[in-house]
């Protein structure tokens, strides 16, 4: 398959390059970018006249819900909706049931995913058995199936001896462990503390919940040199830490969530069960915080969260309602967002989505490392084509995903989200193509 | 994000549910005990009935169990002429496996006129009264930690009895604040009414810094607390407090925050104290302050009555 895509503002944040011109695809790679090659016959010409012309977007947390979940997420439906949104590239915790600490079942959904070649998967690793934060996993088997990373999803390790030997058995083979900071005990009310969950009566999820486990995954990373991935920070305090451990030079990334880095516990409102998220929503002074580090690069990339929560699940008093929003298809808008409230250029708001992600994955990705999230002659063409100027509702019939509530509902917040995907392209195939009109 | 209409009234500003204090106007409050004063003379006739809510049908769901609060309503609403229905839910569909807006669905279909919810989630009412018909009125009967609304407005009956002025008033509320859906109906009460000095008292684990946004002063010295009051509500202390590891004991909570005869003299001399209840003496309570002069727990209960059958008169006048 041979493609052209014309006309479009090229853009990629890994080179700054941001020029009017074509991309030339051929056998699921770049082959030339922004003039075409007089020889050149495509099978296939994507106008993309007023459009941006972006690398794929690649997601560092989604949950598709496969296997164990099937009711609230089936792996097509997800990877339709992350083409919908741009991302060719997405990472899945494994907190499926069962849960990824088997390589067959790595295997398994790795083979699935490329069958539908809807979006490239690459899941994280169970860090230990079950998750149940006792044994470890076969890291370096696991990493053999596809896996780029370990995690303990929402579960955190209870016994830091136990923390302590996985980070120090991931360090042995340069294995990243993906860790969301929260003190199991801490972490277990409903809302984040504060005045709001004080006057709505909702059990209160202390910032220390989060700064205590970053004080000791910070120490436990400093005395074994293994390479953490902080997922979804929540609050000022935490930026303040990792602010901190980067610039002691740990090898410490990090992330937040769209819904961190736009809403905040008031949104919460009469009780509405689709602000019932983990991490909870906190206050104004954290939200702002997780704003300016994620423009000034102390957080690396921005998230989509996403997890598919059913109708059954989420229809139900706050504290009962399942944790969780869609949000593959409103990824990109929603950085968009954020980059033009922050006066940030386009390229770099991207970068948020594209190179940085990569950049978090590093090795792990293979020989996709040096391409993926770029736009390279020679690289693989996972590309996404987007309208900046078009704005959208999002409504639940209008979503691809088998989630269908999200805070960002227009029915909820009478706010349009800018920027509209017209192509998504992953190896060079055409994964997700805009109705027209 | 949008501002949403407060869900407990209609586009007139009339009370169509009643799902917290908070968000009330003055004028909707003062209504409400001003009706309960009108009914207050039903409960003293031999008859005690009127026909305001004949041919209704009043549903109490009660997701958790009471009987003392499900009881008042009951004779609130048989004393307006409704029908009332007990559902004991805790018991019934939800061991069932129904989920709570299926109850809601098929309670609907029933033709109910009013549902009176309580929960053990902050929040219930509010997915109840968003789901039913529009033309069945919802009233809280307590949701977790929220809100406690007609307990709020029996309390402020009760002020009002005793001390008419609201605008003078120093109103101590003492004990574990940060569980209780009646402190927090309270407070909003309080404040709506014009309550110049609101004190929140109890030690750091149940009584958070946090309480203050509500527009309460945070004392943790009980001395300090219910000095000069004019009103002191205490509230019920659960023992689960001492397992969850809130308290060391309860003998070393009535010490400190127990209220004796002692530490009633620091308050004004014709202090009223109002408890909730049921009562725990010698938690929380001294028997000798809860039977003595300045006890008004009982008029409480008895206001109870008037002040829910206007509650439900008011929400049956008013159309969504």
């Amino acid at each position: 398959m041979k493609i052209l895509i014309k006309n479009g503002r090229l853009i990629d944040p890994a080179s700054g390059r941001d020029e009017l011109g074509d991309v030339v695809i051929a056998g699921g790679r770049i082959l030339a970018l922004g003039s075409v090659p007089p020889d050149f016959q495509p099978n296939r010409t994507i106008d993309a006249s007023g459009c941006i012309v972006a690398p794929g977007l690649v997601d560092l947390a989604a949950r598709l819900r496969e296997p164990g979940h099937e009711h609230e997420g089936m792996l097509e439906s997800e990877l339709n909706a992350a083409a919908a949104g741009g991302v060719t590239s997405l990472v899945c915790p494994p907190d499926t049931d069962p849960t990824l600490d088997e390589p067959g079942l790595v295997e398994m959904l790795k083979f699935r995913a490329r069958k539908l070649s809807l979006c490239r998967l690459f899941p994280l690793g169970a860090l230990t058995r079950g998750l149940a934060g006792e044994v470890l996993t076969e890291m370096a088997e696991l990493t053999e199936a596809g896996c780029v990373g370990f995690s303990q999803a929402e579960v955190p390790v209870a016994d830091t001896l136990v923390l302590l030997r996985a980070l120090q058995y991931a360090a042995t083979f340069g294995y990243t462990v993906w860790l969301r900071p929260q003190d199991g005990w801490l972490g277990k009310g409903i809302a984040a503390s504060g005045a709001v969950a004080t006057r709505l009566g909702l059990s209160g999820v202390p910032v220390a919940a989060e700064t205590v486990a970053l004080l000791t995954i910070i120490e436990l990373v400093r005395t074994t040199g293994a390479r953490v991935h902080l997922c979804r920070l929540s609050s000022a305090a935490g930026v303040a830490l990792l602010r901190a451990a980067k610039a002691e030079g740990l090898p410490i990334t990090a992330d937040v969530s769209i819904n961190s880095l736009h809403l905040t516990d008031v949104d919460i409102g009469y009780f509405n069960p689709a602000m019932r998220l983990t991490p909870p929503l906190r206050q104004g002074a954290d939200r702002a915080a997780l704003r300016a580090a994620l423009a000034d690069g102390t957080i690396d990339a921005l998230v989509s969260d996403h997890t598919p929560v059913d109708e059954d699940a989420k229809n139900l008093p706050f504290g009962e309602a399942e944790p969780g929003a869609t949000g593959l298809e409103l990824l990109l808008s929603l950085a968009l967002k954020w980059g033009s409230d922050s006066g940030l250029a386009l390229p770099a708001t991207l970068a948020r989505v594209t190179s940085n992600p990569v950049r978090v994955l590093g090795d792990a990705l293979g020989s996709l490392s040096s391409s993926a999230g770029q736009l390279v002659a020679g690289g693989v063409a996972d590309v996404c084509v987007f309208d900046p100027s078009q704005t959208w509702a999002v409504t639940a019939l209008g979503l691809l995903s088998q989630g269908k509530h999200t805070p960002f509902a227009f029915e909820s917040t009478g706010m349009a989200l800018p920027g509209r995907v017209r192509a998504t392209l992953v190896a060079g195939t055409v994964a997700y193509e805009a109705p027209a009109g | 994000m949008l501002n949403k209409r407060n869900p407990q009234l209609n586009r007139q500003g009339e009370l169509i549910h009643l799902l917290s204090i908070e968000g009330l106007p003055r004028d909707v409050v003062t209504h409400i005990l001003d009706t309960a004063g009108t009914f207050l003379s039903v409960n003293d006739r031999e008859v005690k009935k009127v026909p305001l809510l004949r041919g209704k049908s009043v549903f109490n769901l009660f997701f958790e169990n009471s009987t003392r609060t499900r009881t008042t309503f009951e004779i609130a609403a048989k004393r307006l002429s409704a029908d009332v229905i007990n559902l004991d839910i805790a018991k019934s569909s939800a061991s069932k496996g129904e989920s709570l807006l299926d109850t809601i669905a098929n309670l609907s279909a029933m033709h109910a006129d009013m549902f009176v919810v309580r929960h053990s989630e902050s929040g219930a009412p509010y997915l109840i009264a968003q789901h039913c018909a529009p033309h069945v009125h919802v009233v809280n009967a307590g949701d977790g930690r929220h809100a406690h609304p007609t307990q709020g407005l029996l309390d402020m009956y009760t002020i009002r009895h005793f001390k008419q002025d609201f605008t003078q008033l120093s109103v101590a509320i003492v004990g574990d604040i940060v569980h209780s859906r009646v402190a927090r109906s309270d407070i909003h009460a309080l404040t709506t009414l014009g309550v110049p000095d609101i004190r929140a008292v109890g030690p750091k684990t149940l009584v958070p810094g946090d309480l203050q946004g509500m527009g309460v002063r945070v004392c943790h010295d009980m001395n300090e607390g219910i000095k000069d009051a004019d009103v002191i509500i205490m509230l019920r202390l659960q023992s689960e407090r001492m397992s969850g590891g809130m308290l060391p004991s309860a003998g070393e909570f009535y010490k400190h925050y127990g209220l004796s005869q002692d530490k009633l003299r620091l308050a004004k001399p014709d202090a009223i104290v109002m408890h909730p209840g049921p009562i725990n003496r010698g938690v929380e309570i001294d028997s000798a302050v809860a039977d003595g002069s300045h006890s008004v727990i009982l008029p409480q209960v008895t206001f109870g009555i008037a002040v829910r059958m206007a509650v439900m008169s008011i929400l049956a006048g008013n159309d969504a």
